[in-house]
């Protein structure tokens, strides 16, 4: 089988090696100022275009997932939520897919006993779920951390923020949790493409690029705040000359800064060409974000062409005479 | 999904996206604090690590001589250099706070430019303070 891995992997050490040469070799204007500016032009240029085209595909039909009982007589006890007929129940629907990942903790696998009789089961499988679900919000924190570089005074909430995850107060500088959470989830994530030879062999490069560009990113991170250490102030000051505009290279920022500020650009500027643009598009997912109300509604599909259309009161005013005349049941008899 | 809620969500998306550099443009940004020697230190020339090491591993080695001193009763530092120190973060002249006598210059000036709240001070007190 193909090692459809290496060449993420060899890609992700090959972007950190040229930045971490190429700022050590003075182009660190280019991989601090220029880069990180197209980057971020590039996220949003592209994500915006992405969503703006599904907004503009067709949906013709309703087709949400059916996960309980719909909505039928007053007797029959109707699931509000894995069944939704309105807006609300929708609403709530997308809320817990949102931010619980509803659909992922249904994940079932499938293995073939190991008795003689060699049946196909479905078993229960929650830890893809746990990994998911540890691995967002150990990102989220972490992206939300980062906010004490682009502000100045840091807002409290953002201190807020570091508060709760350095509860442990582990060594010096203390321990983020979200910086021992998310390495060990993306590390589970990336076990189960190598380790599953079901996954594996369903896996491409570009399932395996994400999740070595953010590891990439969270050891480049966590060697700058526990190992190698990096002129904190110095950093600070390039992030605020970026965000206000007035981008500068002060004396003291280390190379491996810029390892892990170009991983962290490559990343916004491939997200949008990427399997990642489920950020957006987990909001317009047909058969979550829509009401299963067919039955109750009549819904036209919107791109049906303007044709003259022949009714069946028409068809019959048509050939009443003729249809009397063989016999066949008409509905008005003149 | 109607087309307006999709691009009202996209423009709320973009806007978060975009919220460092309008967040910066709507308060007013504190400038980076410049670091000086004053006092005792001016004329010492001569500190526990050179000056790049300060800046970047300076709570490490304090965490070092946490544990020398108190767990080893350790309490003298040779530095790079050879000069020797007492390993004391705000006790006595030859400590950190001796030399370097303006906590809030030389401690507090950095940690709330970068958002760091170290808990050195829940035990330790500022010797400008007790006096």
């Amino acid at each position: 089988m193909t090692q459809k891995y290496l060449i993420p992997l060899t890609a992700v050490f090959l972007l950190f090696l040229v930045a971490y040469a190429g700022a050590g070799a003075g182009l660190g204007w280019f991989f601090g100022i220029v880069f990180p500016y197209l980057a971020v032009i590039a996220f949003l240029v592209g994500f915006v275009i992405k969503v703006m085209g599904w907004a503009r595909s067709a949906v013709p039909f309703r087709i949400p997932t059916t996960c309980g009982q719909q909505k039928s007589l007053p007797w029959i006890k109707q699931n509000r939520i894995d069944n939704p007929d309105t807006a609300s129940g929708v609403f709530i629907r997308m809320l817990l897919e949102i931010f619980l990942f509803r659909s992922l903790f249904r994940n079932t696998k499938a293995a073939f006993n190991r008795n003689a009789s060699n049946r196909i089961t479905y078993s229960w499988e929650i830890f893809l779920w746990v990994a998911a679900l540890a691995f967002h919000y150990a990102f989220l924190v972490v992206l939300l951390r980062h906010f004490r570089f682009f502000t100045s005074p840091v807002p409290s909430c953002v201190q807020f923020l570091e508060a709760l995850d350095g509860i442990v107060q582990l060594g010096l500088p203390g321990l983020f949790l979200s910086g021992v959470v998310l390495p060990a989830a993306v590390l589970f994530l990336l076990a189960r493409r190598l380790f599953d030879q079901k996954v594996r062999y369903i896996s491409q490069g570009s399932d395996y690029f994400p999740l070595f560009l953010i590891l990439g990113i969270a050891v480049t991170g966590i060697f700058m705040r526990y190992f190698t250490k990096v002129d904190i102030v110095a950093i600070k000051e390039m992030t605020m000359g970026l965000v206000t505009l007035s981008p500068t290279i002060p004396d003291g920022v280390a190379s491996l800064f810029y390892g892990h500020l170009f991983l962290v650009s490559i990343l916004f500027a491939y997200f949008p060409a990427s399997k990642l643009m489920h950020l957006g598009g987990v909001f317009l997912s047909p058969t979550r974000n829509m009401a299963n109300n067919t039955r109750a509604k009549r819904h036209v599909n919107p791109w049906n062409y303007d044709v003259p259309i022949h009714t069946y009161e028409q068809y019959e005013d048509h050939f009443r005479d003729k249809m009397i005349e063989a016999g066949l049941p008409v509905e008005k008899k003149e | 999904m109607t087309k307006n809620m999709i691009m009202g969500g996209l423009a709320v998306f973009v806007l978060a996206v975009l919220s460092p550099f309008w967040f910066n443009m709507v308060t007013t940004t504190q400038a980076a604090p410049e670091p000086e020697l004053l006092g005792p230190a001016k004329q010492a020339k001569k500190c526990v690590l050179d000056t790049y090491d300060m800046r970047t591993s300076h709570m490490s080695l304090l965490d070092e001589w946490r544990d020398a001193v108190v767990r080893d009763a350790d309490r003298i530092y040779v530095a790079a250099n050879g000069h020797a120190f007492n390993m004391s973060l705000s006790t006595g002249e030859n400590s950190c706070l001796g030399c370097h006598e303006d906590k809030a210059k030389f401690c507090d000036a950095c940690h709330t430019y970068t958002s760091v709240d170290p808990y050195c001070w829940d035990c330790h007190t500022n010797p400008k303070e007790i006096e």
